[in-house]
């Protein structure tokens, strides 16, 4: 059995917006192993972005604690990469080099330079290294982002709704590269998503998110072989079960003859 | 097919470099035909090595340079497509300042029906550069070394105190107002302590561009500094960047834009200070030409002096330009 990278323990993070507080996230538990997949899904609000920030480093809670690999988790490190729910690539810098931007902020650019054409093919970029991100497709970008924390090499990849605003073609193309990112590097990630169909192909277990306080409602493990059929039996119960599920997980309590 | 088509535009475009030149063509046949009719116009000779030259004649050869730079500027751009459409674009322009060019020849020299010595044909504009061409480039060069060591400091000064403002807090809190107060000062109202405190006049001079520069460009680097999204900062963070590389790495280059904002505008507070300074006590430069020129009533070397910083004001304004189009080429095509 693969040890635990990442485990969350009664995290809590509550936002003043000035008139009240906002229970952002309320006693959040989860333990993710190595290598794994894991899907979050909830409705706008229930705190995904927040959870992930706090994975990040980039947000502190207040109380609870993240641990990766048994050390505590103070503060944002190459070591957990981050892909930005809106596309946040220098828009100063080529694709090029934006990929390289990591290894350049850690100094180890020189001895690293080869690395850089290996993560543009990854991505499938090529012909396309000394674009500015302006220049390119939204996709694209959002292939420049994974590939800009892919390069780091990470031992958790922490993805924001990455293909949030893309058609279902290059959402599709996406889905396949980090399958095989996964299979390649034995990569952990953790995928916030809207699409419960995204979160049945991709992931070993998805988590359900309630809103107003954001909770984890449940975890379902998904146990289909990789490569994954969309239309296999077996995914399609799946996400009949999700669906319903999500639903009621994010439908406000109604009065019974609403029906 | 093709090969008529390229002759067809072939022509066309000879047409536009036709075009461009008549106008001063015919500036030239003015000069040349047009009898002098007012009578105080002296058609000095001035001596250059061992032929001399008429103050009139050199205002032909001047109207010809013209003409063959322009021929050459037109078969250049016909070479290079992208920039035919400009050349054709300012064809109708150059052909209307060689019109003016003869009718100010016919009114400012053959006629002369402005009051003078005031408003001296273009000629007598000539003569400044006949007569002491040495002196004018001396007083050229001194503004621009003035200009180059004030304005450097200015940006160099100006951007590291706009980062300083930007990046920390505290220093927001003390040196922003005093930036916003002196700020507002036009910089030639220090001149009285600039002359007096500076040993030398020239750095006097210097000091004074380096304060007129420092206000916009430190405020719009501050603001460009401050004006950079967290979320880039953060994703700075997470690639295992460090507070200096999310400085110099991320809010400086996204405050490039605001930063050369800063500085092209303080590049016309600069010529402004700079001409003060020079009009008001160096002992040198373009506007102590001026000055001094203006003492004699030599009004045409007032004008001589205006066209040379024409040039060189617009020559500056050009490389800075060019340095901006190269650090802002990410921008191409994303803006206007
Ligand atoms: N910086 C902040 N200050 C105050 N409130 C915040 C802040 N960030 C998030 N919140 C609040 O916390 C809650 C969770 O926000 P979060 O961004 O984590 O949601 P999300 O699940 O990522 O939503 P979406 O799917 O729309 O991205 C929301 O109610 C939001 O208003
Ligand atoms: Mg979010």
């Amino acid at each position: 059995m693969s040890k635990d990278v990442l485990e969350i323990r009664n995290v809590n993070r509550v936002y003043n917006d000035g008139e009240k507080d906002v229970k952002a996230l309320s006693d959040i538990n989860l333990t993710v192993k190595e290598g794994e997949f894991v899907s979050i899904i909830g409705s706008s609000g229930c705190g995904k972005t927040t959870l992930l920030k706090l994975i990040a480093g980039l947000d502190m809670p207040q109380s609870g604690e993240l641990l990766l690999n048994e050390s505590k988790i103070t503060g944002p490190d190459y070591k957990r990469g981050y892909v930005f729910q809106q596309n946040c690539l220098f828009e100063w810098l080529t694709v090029e080099k934006n990929i390289a931007a990591g290894l350049k902020a850690r100094h180890v650019y020189t001895q690293n330079k080869d690395k850089v054409s290996k993560y543009i093919d990854l991505v499938g970029l090529h012909g396309f290294e000394k674009s500015y991100p302006h220049q390119i497709s939204g996709g694209m970008a959002q292939r420049v982002a994974i590939a800009r924390a892919l390069i780091n090499e990470p031992e958790i990849l922490l993805l924001d709704e990455p293909m949030g605003a893309l058609d279902s073609f290059t959402r599709a193309d996406i889905q396949d590269k980090l399958l095989d990112i996964k299979k390649q590097e034995n990569l952990t990630m953790i995928l916030v998503t809207h699409d419960v169909d995204e979160a049945i192909y991709l992931s070993d277990r998805i988590v359900i998110m309630t809103p107003r306080p954001g909770r984890i409602s449940e975890v379902i493990d998904v146990d289909i072989p990789y490569p994954r059929q969309r239309g296999g039996a077996e995914f399609i119960n799946l996400r009949r079960n999700l669906l319903d599920k999500f639903h009621l997980a994010s439908a406000e309590p109604q009065p019974e003859y609403f029906i | 097919m093709e090969n008529k088509k390229t002759v067809k535009t072939g022509i066309r475009y000879a047409v536009y470099i036709l075009f461009t030149v008549t106008g001063f063509v015919l500036a030239i046949l003015e000069n040349i035909f047009v009898p002098q009719i007012a009578a105080d116009f002296e058609n000095k000779k001035y001596a250059l090595g061992s032929f001399v030259l008429s103050i009139n004649r050199a205002y032909r050869i001047f109207l010809f340079l013209l003409i063959i730079f322009y021929i050459a500027v037109g078969i250049f751009s016909y070479l290079k497509e992208n920039r035919q459409a400009n050349y054709i674009k300012k064809a109708k322009f150059r052909f209307a300042c060689g019109v003016a060019l003869g009718i100010w020849d016919l009114f400012g020299t053959k006629l002369m029906y402005f009051p003078q010595p005031f408003f001296p044909g273009p000629a007598k504009i000539l003569e400044a550069f006949l007569m002491e061409s040495g002196y004018i480039l001396e007083n050229t060069l001194y503004s621009l070394r003035l200009f180059a060591l004030g304005f450097s400091l200015g940006v160099i000064f100006g951007v590291g105190t706009g980062i300083l403002i930007g990046w920390f807090d505290k220093v927001y809190y003390w040196l922003a107002p005093v930036l916003n107060i002196s700020g507002v000062i036009p910089a030639v109202a220090w001149m009285p302590f600039a002359l007096t405190i500076f040993p030398t006049p020239f750095s006097g001079a210097v000091f004074l561009i380096v304060i007129c520069a420092w206000f916009p460009i430190a405020s719009l680097t501050a603001q460009g500094i401050q004006s950079t999204p967290k979320s880039q900062f953060d994703a700075a963070r997470t690639l295992g960047g460090n507070t200096v590389y999310l400085l110099f790495h991320v809010a400086v280059p996204h405050a490039m834009p605001q930063i050369f904002m800063g500085i092209s505008s303080a590049n016309a507070f600069a010529f402004t200070t700079l001409v003060m300074a020079e009009m008001l006590g160096q002992p040198g430069g373009l506007g102590y030409y001026i000055n001094t020129s203006k003492v004699w009533s030599a009004y045409y070397k007032v004008f001589a002096a205006i066209i040379v910083m024409a040039v060189l004001f617009s020559l500056i304004m050009k490389g800075i330009g060019a340095i901006r189009g190269y650090v802002l080429r990410w921008q191409r095509g994303l803006v206007k």
